[in-house]
């Protein structure tokens, strides 16, 4: 089982490079529902292992949310403001692969010099589920799309509640529910943007965004 | 304890109301009242603490001591100003069709929520619902951002919520590493997310997890700080929101986002025992400072020239708690208290100066006090107490901070001085011709500065003499926070 959970995380971690490497906005929808479905298999195997309720419960809550409403939400929008098409062209994409690799490393060094010193299955998937949250960051940078935007968001919060649920078994049900809670109304406010942003500045391109900066001559 | 469940009941309560009246004349007033029982409900819950010391509530899921009940104090006080600025002016806003009575209702519910989980964040004793409150304090305030719709506002709305909600998932992450310190000390499954039980055991913790943690946490809670480097969303968002949203913004949630931060530097110090948090306070607040100074400079803009100095305010704010000890931390409560009320002042009455002369550029707002005497008073005064003059509080705390500073370090007090002459240079010579000079053509609506002026008042009065019960309550919260 404990072998299980850790090729999980790991597969995870797989989804979290190919999100970088992605272009279409299409196939990074379906790889997040495919990041999610894992992610919820992960919890479902904790709670066989440690049988207690609210693992089922969060399992539950990751598919109907993460796997099905959200993903929803987001071709619902895709289809509404037509933009099927290419997301954008990433620059240099091998040069961030490198990156994304050299993240995962540094994420292991910062988690080894912890006080036993000894290495257990909890610090490989702190390390593994930082390097994903790091990685969702690294979309958020890289791609210019605000649609690749709410994809590397997404992302980001399934990489910690990978830490919450394998390194501390879990938040309290309360806390995880206002995460989700949180977490959905992000998800609307982004769409709510799109629309905004289609309209003030005819693109869904960030980078248009200039209007507020300071010159500095 | 009524009096505690109250403070969060009506602002609930508050929310639902103003689905039904939000978009009637009344609403503006509903919000007066609620806002206002609200700060009478605050001080009954101030004096069962004087009596009783720290309590906790629902089962410990709340915790009050003195540092969250200043807090509380504060926010419920400027909540009700705020619904009285905000009760004119954005009517005057429905009057002259910049917003729909849609948006008045949206408007009305979204404050009373932020109120709701602005106090929820004060007064849980659950770190992880702190970040729920948190995260909630932002999604809340986002649309009110973008409420103008123009494009400014949408790109500084959009700004504001990648860098809060991005910045905001780093502190989750930091929040479940110091859960996952918790987890291998405590067996206690139910308590060990609550600060007061995780505060009584925090020296056992793993020092290098709880490093990491603080260092997300920083990052995280920081950016809705507004530190410098991730300050880039604070001048933009300030600035293109509507004046009670500003006040909101500045006012309470940086606040609340520090309150946070120290909650959580209370427990590092413990579990580390050396000086590696206040140094990083230290480090971002004196950088925050500095940047801020120069670029407060070179504004145009009215609303942005003040979006600076909160940066640069907190940024001493800041390094008031980095420095640590008794001093230093009191000088820093009692910043943080004053900085607010100044700040609050300050934006209602730019929200004033903008809505009569129909501008933000300051370029084109010249002599106020000859053409809206009470307006160029008010804009004078409140640079005053801004840029630390006597004898108003700001320039209280800094010269105690400026004291403190001598003794821990000269370099850093120099520093300091030279900082603050920028600072006041700047706003001089912006905000003099702002309100001296040749009138400018202005529009004749309807103002509302008393709020301001009473703001100005306590802070006047903060600035020579400190009640003997604010005084005790100051006292008791830097235990707390030491």
């Amino acid at each position: 089982m404990e072998s299980l959970i850790s090729t999980i995380t790991v597969l995870i971690l797989l989804t979290a490079f190919i999100f970088i490497m992605q272009d279409r906005i299409q196939n990074m929808i379906n790889t997040f529902v495919g990041q999610s479905i894992l992610l919820a298999t992960a919890t479902f195997l904790q709670a066989l292992k440690t049988d207690e309720i609210e693992f089922y419960i969060s399992a539950i809550l990751t598919i109907t949310l993460k796997s099905i409403l959200i993903p929803y939400l987001l071709r619902h929008m895709v289809r509404k403001l037509n933009i099927r098409h290419k997301v954008a062209t990433i620059k240099y994409p091998f040069l961030l692969l490198i990156g994304a690799a050299a993240l995962v490393l540094f994420c292991y060094h910062l988690i080894i010099p912890t006080k036993t010193l000894s290495w257990t299955e909890t610090n490989n998937v702190i390390a593994i589920a930082m390097a994903i949250m790091l990685l969702g960051m690294l979309i958020l940078i890289t791609h210019r799309k605000a649609i690749s935007h709410i994809i590397g968001f997404m992302s980001m919060e399934n990489g910690i509640f990978l830490a919450a649920l394998l390194a501390t078994n879990g938040m309290p049900m309360a806390v995880e529910l206002g995460i989700a809670f949180d977490v959905l109304i992000a998800a609307v406010l982004f769409g709510v943007f799109f629309f905004h942003l289609r309209h003030s500045i005819d693109s869904l391109d960030v980078d248009r965004l200039n209007l507020l900066r300071e010159d500095i001559e | 304890m009524i009096a505690f469940y109250l403070i969060l009941l009506l602002p609930l309560l508050g929310a639902l109301l103003m689905l039904i009246v939000g978009g009637l004349k009344i609403s503006g007033y509903c919000n007066i009242i609620i806002t206002a029982i609200n700060f009478i409900a605050s001080i009954f819950v101030t004096s069962y603490f004087l009596h009783h010391g720290p309590f906790t509530a629902f089962g410990q899921q709340f915790y009050v001591d003195a540092f969250n009940i200043l807090m509380i104090l504060l926010t419920t006080f400027t909540t009700m100003t705020t619904a009285i600025f905000s009760n004119t002016y954005m009517w005057h806003n429905v009057e002259i069709n910049r917003i729909s009575r849609k948006y008045l209702l949206f408007y009305h519910f979204m404050y009373q929520l932020f109120t709701l989980v602005v106090l929820i964040a004060l007064t849980t004793n659950n770190l992880g619902i702190l970040w729920v409150a948190m995260e909630g304090a932002t999604l809340a305030t986002v649309l009110l951002v973008s409420m103008y719709h123009t494009k400014e506002a949408i790109e500084a709305a959009w700004k504001y919520f990648i860098l809060s909600i991005v910045g905001i998932a780093l502190a989750l992450f930091g929040t479940i590493l110091v859960y996952f310190s918790a987890t291998q000390t405590l067996p206690q499954v139910d308590t060990r997310i609550l600060w007061s039980v995780l505060v009584q055991h925090a020296n056992n913790f793993d020092p290098a997890i709880i490093k990491l943690a603080f260092i997300f946490l920083l990052i995280g809670y920081g950016t809705k700080i507004g530190l410098v480097p991730l300050h880039n969303w604070l001048p933009d968002a300030y600035s293109e929101s509507p004046a009670p949203v500003t006040v909101l913004l500045s006012g309470l949630l940086s606040n609340v986002a520090l309150y946070a931060l120290i909650r959580f530097k209370i427990l590092v110090d413990i579990a580390l025992n050396n000086h590696l948090t206040g140094n990083l306070f230290i480090g971002f607040g004196l950088l925050s400072f500095i940047v801020a100074a120069v670029l407060l400079q070179r504004q145009r803009d009215i609303k942005r020239l003040f979006s600076y100095s909160s940066i640069e305010h907190i940024g001493l704010i800041i390094v008031a708690f980095g420095i640590g000890g008794p001093t230093a931390t009191f000088v820093g409560l009692f910043y943080m208290l004053i900085h607010s009320l100044a700040k609050s002042a300050v934006f209602m009455i730019v929200g004033n100066v903008i809505q009569q002369t129909g501008t933000k550029t300051l370029e084109k707002i010249r002599g106020l006090i000859k053409s809206q005497p009470e307006l160029g008073w008010g804009l004078i005064i409140a640079t005053l107490v801004i840029a630390a003059m006597p004898p108003f509080g700001i320039f209280t705390s800094e010269l105690m901070l400026f004291i403190t500073c001598i003794k821990f370090s000269p370099f850093l007090a120099i520093i300091l001085v030279i900082g603050l002459i920028i600072v006041l240079a700047g706003f001089l010579s912006n905000i003099q011709p702002v309100v001296y000079g040749d009138p400018t053509k202005i529009i004749q609506t309807r103002t509302c500065v008393l709020p301001a002026f009473l703001h100005l008042g306590l802070i006047f009065v903060f600035g020579i003499y400190i009640p003997a019960t604010l005084h005790n309550l100051l006292q008791e919260a830097v235990k707390v926070v030491i």
